[in-house]
């Protein structure tokens, strides 16, 4: 069945997100990053420690994701394939925080680590919309957040890897807007 | 140089430092304010500090937020026209700083974010 011939978009949403529960990032990020040995000759360098203390903020930002999932996957409140997908994109979080994480000690860096606690708002998730909703708004702002270190990269490599992360945030964040019955695109840009 | 030449960047400069006269639309700012949540919240810490009680208070000063060096040694207060640089270019303006974002280039947008900060630190939210 195709997404064009689903009766209704409540249908087409379940589908949707059916489907999206099986995408899988291909490892060009990884490549990118974790094989590249040339990473570790730039250690050292004034533009090394900006780039170090960019991905330490995104690594950052990751950590609190994957936390964010948790509080929705236990919350109870998601049902599948919702809770698969929430599930899926933690993975994908997981994924990038290990990879930043691996880079920042190529680097020659310190990673972060994840708190201890998040303050999150879990007094305000009382409906899987509300979930939904929440997700869509760290996944949002996470896009923001690495379009706004993008350029900021002294080495194009990490810029690179640091775009493809962004992709797939954007990604989450469109299917997350699918799920909530909003227009998954809702500009032909990112800001 | 012709008079041509230099009418653009002239043109272009009381553009620019209309914009920054003009008052910014709150409403526009919330919007704005969304590329903000990745890092930060009104009443919370999280990757970056709370924005509750924000004017006023001493650039890197709220009690238990881990800021960087840089950031703690930034001596200003927070209000209209330090922000207005600072959220120009984080990184240029503060280097060193944790807030590794490239900035709103937009005078108008930042007068509208600016605004909605404004409005929100009037809220119940940062009133608890």
């Amino acid at each position: 069945m195709s997404l064009f011939d689903i009766p209704t978009p409540a249908a087409a949403r379940r589908l949707f997100l059916a489907r999206s529960g099986g995408l899988v990032l291909s490892g060009a990020a990884v490549a990118l990053l974790a094989g590249n040995d040339a990473l570790a000759a730039t250690k050292g360098g004034k533009s090394t420690a900006g780039d170090v203390r960019i991905l330490n903020t995104a690594l950052g930002l990751e950590y609190e994701g994957i936390a964010a999932y948790q509080v929705g996957a236990e919350s109870g409140l998601l049902q599948k394939p919702v809770l698969d997908l929430a599930v899926t994109f933690q993975g994908h979080h997981k994924q990038h925080a290990d990879l930043l994480s691996k880079t920042i000690q190529k680097l020659g860096g310190k990673p972060v680590s994840a708190k201890t606690k998040y303050d999150f708002p879990v007094q305000t998730l009382k409906t899987q919309t509300d979930v939904l909703r929440f997700a869509a708004g760290l996944e949002k702002g996470a896009v923001s957040a690495y379009l706004g270190a993008v350029p900021l990269f002294g080495n194009h490599d990490l810029a690179k890897a640091a775009a493809s992360i962004l992709g797939d945030e954007a990604m989450h964040w469109a299917i997350l807007r699918n799920a909530l019955g909003e227009t998954p695109v809702p500009d032909a840009y990112v800001s | 140089m012709s008079a041509r030449l230099l009418a653009g960047p002239i043109l272009a400069f009381a553009a620019g430092a209309a914009v920054a006269a003009t008052k910014g639309d709150p409403k526009a700012g919330e919007e704005i304010y969304s590329r903000c949540l990745a890092c930060h919240a009104l009443a919370s810490d999280r990757v970056g500090p709370r924005h509750c009680g924000l004017f006023g208070r001493r650039a890197g000063s709220v009690k238990g937020f881990e800021y960087s060096d840089a950031m703690k040694r930034y001596k200003v207060v927070w209000n209209e026209k330090t922000l207005d640089h600072f959220l120009a270019n984080p990184l240029k303006v503060v280097p060193g700083t944790n807030m590794t974002y490239a900035g709103v280039s937009d005078p108008r947008e930042r007068a509208d974010l600016i605004a909605y900060l404004k409005e929100a630190n009037g809220s119940a939210e940062c009133r608890k």
